[in-house]
């Protein structure tokens, strides 16, 4: 938990956003690490969370064949793990800085204000969806409908959007007074909570046909993961399930946010507890979460919402499950979201900030299209942050081996890093291209017929952001050559 | 007074989990199993903050 600092109230944005953090602007000390009960505490923690609901509902609705579910998933998964293991936990032991004093190191401060800025929208972004998760719950007792975005429903009701916005100020007014207890209470629900989506999962099987085990094969081929897209959503491969599985968290691992945490790991080996999150969140939960919406489809019911399929599956225990799971995710989400908003404002205080937060975060909530292409929106999240991974990962491995110069923008006092800024949203805006020819009326118009190169290449968002790792690799380091090269006398003089 | 709170805490997960094996193999309906897996609720969330640590970067 952080204790915030009040700068003077004409105080700069960047001098506001660096006393904000400044509690952990030096490396972690050696008696503060921790050993790997913590990590694997913490990853089974965060990532069997309400949006688990969600995204394995999602692969069903896209028509995911059962081979390239589970093997999908196998292959993403391990990629995750190792994406943290081998890029993100050696970085974080061996600077022991947070993720934006080690930008401010590389890109100078401006390019972290901006870093900062997209961060607390796109976090805001995620727990109204997990607002939303929490209010599918809600609304059943009350009798109150889930909105259907696959049945047109563009908005919900009136009385969900009131309960919607109950539960947003509750979530506020928690984060206001801060995480620690809620964060503490989400550890402890994560055992139990495994535990529901996994019961859950195998209660339904029956209702679908099995007659046991061995049978599962069968039952999951031909009613689970039947292949056939539902509705208008366009149908995934195992591509489609490596690439979202490995990527759903880019900007964690191979976009360095967690280096955050990792700064306290004693080894960077305990990059591996990872493995805890992904194959506990993001393999058994999404499985579970995916059997349980082909079940409910099955007995010909409508609009598979995280509250719906979870009473199908786990009755009253089900509802509380999805309620904590999107509480206790919503609230650390908008705290954080609360602190990176706070440097734009004019010096207000943290609950007026956090309040601004959640009524975003509350509009958010009731717009169903956000949960609906949460794949999508994550997609973007992950393009977006990505680079700035990239550019730290070679700043500390390769350019000493290069002979460049690490963390130039701070040592050259720069406020802000041309090489670090053309690299980043050249190869976001390169791969946006790529994905926006085909997907976006308006790109597709104006480019008209393509040549056959590159109508060649069809790719969708999650396809882009191991390419654009590369490119913004290369663009970053041959600029910094030229930069280095053009203000080396610089350098030499400070 | 650990040691009972954690019995009653496994006993909360094995009543999470056990009734759904129940259901699967048709020993038990599913109104039995939404049952007991309340149950389990109650017994976990009335145990297991007592007992649990909280494992934070900053402790």
């Amino acid at each position: 938990m952080s204790t915030t600092q009040h700068p003077p109230a004409n105080a700069s944005l960047v001098e506001r956003l660096d006393a904000l953090y400044e509690y952990d602007r030096e490396p972690v000390a050696e008696n503060k690490l921790h050993g790997w009960k913590t990590f694997i505490a913490m990853f089974s923690g965060e990532h069997v969370a309400g949006t688990e609901f969600v995204l394995g509902p999602l692969m069903v609705l896209h028509g995911v064949s059962a081979f390239d579910f589970f093997v999908g998933l196998l292959i993403g998964n391990t990629l995750a793990v190792l994406s943290w293991a081998l890029l993100c936990a050696p970085v974080a032991v061996k600077v022991r800085l947070t993720i934006y004093w080690q930008l401010r190191k590389i890109c100078g401060p401006y390019l972290t204000v901006i870093y900062s800025a997209f961060y607390a929208v796109i976090l805001c972004l995620l727990a109204g969806s997990m607002v939303s998760v929490a209010v599918t719950a809600i609304s059943i007792p009350f009798d109150i409908p889930n909105p259907n975005y696959i049945a047109g429903d563009v908005i919900p009701t009136v009385p969900w959007m009131f309960l919607a916005l109950v539960v947003g100020i509750v979530i506020a007014a928690l984060a206001v007074l801060g995480f620690d207890k809620i964060a503490h209470f989400s550890k402890i629900c994560a055992p139990w909570m495994v535990l529901v989506f996994f019961a859950a999962g195998i209660a339904v099987l029956a209702d679908l046909g099995t007659n046991g085990f061995t049978d599962f094969s069968r039952v999951a081929t031909e009613k689970i993961f039947t292949g056939i897209p539902i509705g208008n959503n366009s149908k995934y491969t195992i591509w489609h399930i490596i690439g979202f599985s490995w990527l759903c968290n880019a900007t964690q691992h191979i976009g360095m946010a967690d280096l955050t945490i990792f700064r306290y790991a004693k080894s960077w080996k305990q990059g591996f507890a990872s493995a805890f999150g992904m194959f506990l969140g993001h393999y058994m939960a999404w499985i579970a979460s995916g059997i349980l919406c082909a079940a409910f489809l099955a007995e010909g019911l409508t609009n598979p919402q995280p509250g719906n399929i979870a009473l199908f599956g786990a009755g009253a225990a089900g509802l509380i499950s999805v309620v904590i799971a999107g509480w206790t995710t919503a609230n650390p989400t908008l705290y954080r979201a609360g602190l990176a908003i706070q440097v734009a404002t004019p010096n207000w205080k943290r609950w007026k900030v956090t309040f601004l937060a959640g009524v975003f975060m509350i509009i958010t909530a009731c717009i169903p299209a956000v949960n609906a292409y949460l794949d999508r929106i994550i997609g973007y999240y992950g393009l977006f942050f990505m680079p700035l991974g990239a550019f730290i990962f070679v700043d500390v491995w390769l350019f000493p081996k290069l002979g460049l110069i690490s963390d130039y923008a701070e040592k050259a006092k720069l406020l802000i890093s041309w090489p670090a800024t053309l690299a980043w949203f050249g190869s976001l805006f390169i791969m946006i291209f790529f994905y926006g020819k085909d997907n976006y009326e308006w790109l597709s118009n104006w480019l008209g017929e393509q040549p056959s190169w590159l109508a060649a290449i069809q790719t969708d968002l999650m396809f882009l952001i191991a390419p654009e790792w590369f490119l913004s690799v290369l663009m970053y380091t041959g600029f910094s050559m030229i930069q280095q090269k053009s203000e080396a006398s610089k350098i030499a003089l400070s | 007074m650990k040691t009972i709170l954690k019995i009653i805490s496994l006993i909360g997960l094995i009543l999470t989990l056990v009734p759904a094996l129940l259901v699967f193999y048709g020993v038990i309906d599913k109104s039995t199993d939404f049952m007991l897996m309340t149950i389990g609720v109650v017994l976990w969330f009335a145990s297991a903050p007592f007992w649990m640590k909280n494992p934070s970067l900053d402790s």
